[in-house]
């Protein structure tokens, strides 16, 4: 295998050494993708969260099919309307821009599923005794729920920012200059792809899984908290129910 | 738009329909065997079946599945349906083994004990007390999981052109030229997609308000 005519031979290596700044250029890319990625994410994922859990019917069915749309088609589908069906309206859109919609409008659907649990999981009484101080709706989320919310809502959360960004590498479908389409590009050029795909598989693990091990250390904080508090959760449910595996 | 619906493109997209259900059924079933495994090895306490579980389950997981697939498609040149569902089954056998062993996790020591006092066997404790409790927590995860690989499928004609329900119908929209034609076809693929995931979820709900007492 590491023969000088094997998948892995020396000569490779080499040769990937020699060009790690293009490399080095796909991770960069990635993760700025990813980071203005979780931002948009985010922001759905918060408005789209509170008004599935809001009273105001028309706003709950609203948020209940956007989350039910996104998270049960395929995000390379999306992409591709984006990328593909768009240009047949007139609607341009560069590869990183529809990279950035993409995995952020994707996975504020999975982000607003993590918010409403979270907020579910603060007992109703919370919220009158908000009102009755004279807090507004919005107020009473802000200051009262949402911080309260924060030990339920973390560790899914920060699992769903390394589910962010392993799903970037969608843009090297639509060639977008991420770490997957470099590596990929790089080696169909020379045929050294065992040498590319070691390295691309090692840039996505450092960025992943620092975050996934703090996934795991939130949770386990989580779980260990007081039975007081934990009852305060919905009926047999534990962060585990959050932890969407890989999506 | 009529056109679209003839009996020909239908047939031709249901024959994408039964690869897309083929290699993730299959898929979902080998995994679902090695990630119980992988779950179960790396909830022991210590040794080298723990450690190689946890180095497995945490390399893989924390790599997209779209490098996996490249890697069996690329690096090892398989190409056929059957590789499909090897590079998948890398992939959501790591996830699966993450997802069982925090579903163990959630079930406290304590049970554990309280069965084993009350004469229980180590068996019989798993069987009626700890795996009952951790399926019930695992479940969401796990059915989120496998509608993950049924929605990752479509990744297949983009890298190998194994023509899967988004390969059919993406080589559909080549012979239609009118945007109308080329968004219902988006619409219709979208579509399926979302018809079986949905019930997939809408059934693991439900299956886990049965199991709640």
């Amino acid at each position: 295998m590491f023969s000088s005519s094997g998948p892995f031979a020396w000569f490779k290596w080499q040769a990937l050494f020699a060009d790690w700044q293009i490399f080095a250029q796909g991770f960069g890319y990635t993760l700025f993708v990813a980071i203005s990625g979780l931002a948009l994410a985010l922001v759905i994922g918060i408005i789209i969260g509170i008004s599935s859990s809001s009273y105001v019917k028309p706003l709950k069915l609203i948020a209940r099919g956007y989350v039910e749309f996104f998270q049960n088609t395929p995000l390379l589908i999306q992409v591709f309307f984006l990328y593909n069906g768009l240009p047949f309206v007139g609607i341009v859109l560069s590869v990183t821009v529809i990279g950035i919609i993409g995995v952020g409008m994707y996975h504020g659907a999975y982000i607003a599923e993590v918010v409403r649990s979270g907020i579910g999981s603060i007992a109703k009484g919370q919220m009158e005794a908000a009102y009755s101080q004279g807090f507004t709706y919005w107020q009473a989320m802000t200051y009262i729920i949402l911080p309260q919310a924060k030990t339920v809502i973390l560790p899914p959360l920060t699992m769903q920012a390394v589910n962010l960004i392993k799903n970037t590498s969608v843009l090297a479908v639509i060639s977008g200059a991420d770490i997957m389409f470099t590596a990929k590009s790089w080696s169909s050029y020379n045929v050294y792809y065992g040498p590319a795909y070691v390295v691309a598989g090692l840039l996505y693990f450092i960025l992943c899984f620092p975050l996934a091990n703090l996934a795991k250390r939130l949770e386990d904080k989580a779980n260990a908290m007081p039975t007081e508090a934990k009852n305060k959760k919905g009926p047999g449910m534990t962060t585990q129910d959050l932890t969407v595996g890989s999506s | 738009m009529k056109e679209l619906f003839t009996m020909t493109n239908v047939r031709f997209i249901f024959a994408g329909l039964k690869t897309t259900l083929y290699i993730s059924v299959v898929s979902i079933l080998l995994s679902t065997l090695f990630g119980t495994i992988l779950g179960v090895l790396r909830s022991l306490t210590s040794g080298i079946f723990k450690l190689a579980a946890a180095v497995y389950i945490e390399v893989v997981r924390n790599i997209p599945n779209l490098l996996w697939i490249y890697v069996v498609f690329v690096v090892f040149k398989l190409k056929s349906i059957e590789a499909g569902v090897v590079s998948f089954t890398i992939f959501t056998s790591a996830a699966l083994g993450e997802i069982v062993r925090g579903g163990l996790n959630s079930v406290g020591v304590g049970q554990w004990e309280a069965a084993r006092s009350q004469g229980f066997s180590n068996i019989q404790v798993l069987q009626y007390v700890i795996l009952p409790q951790a399926l019930r927590n695992m479940i969401p995860a796990i059915v989120s999981q496998f509608v993950t690989v049924i929605k990752d499928t479509s990744f297949l004609w983009s890298v190998v052109a194994i023509q899967e329900l988004t390969g059919k119908v993406t080589i559909l929209m080549g012979r239609y030229y009118q945007v109308s034609q080329v968004f219902v076809l988006y619409l219709i693929l979208a579509l399926v997609y979302f018809v079986i995931n949905y019930v997939i979820s809408h059934f693991s709900r439900k299956l886990q308000e049965k199991l709640t007492y």
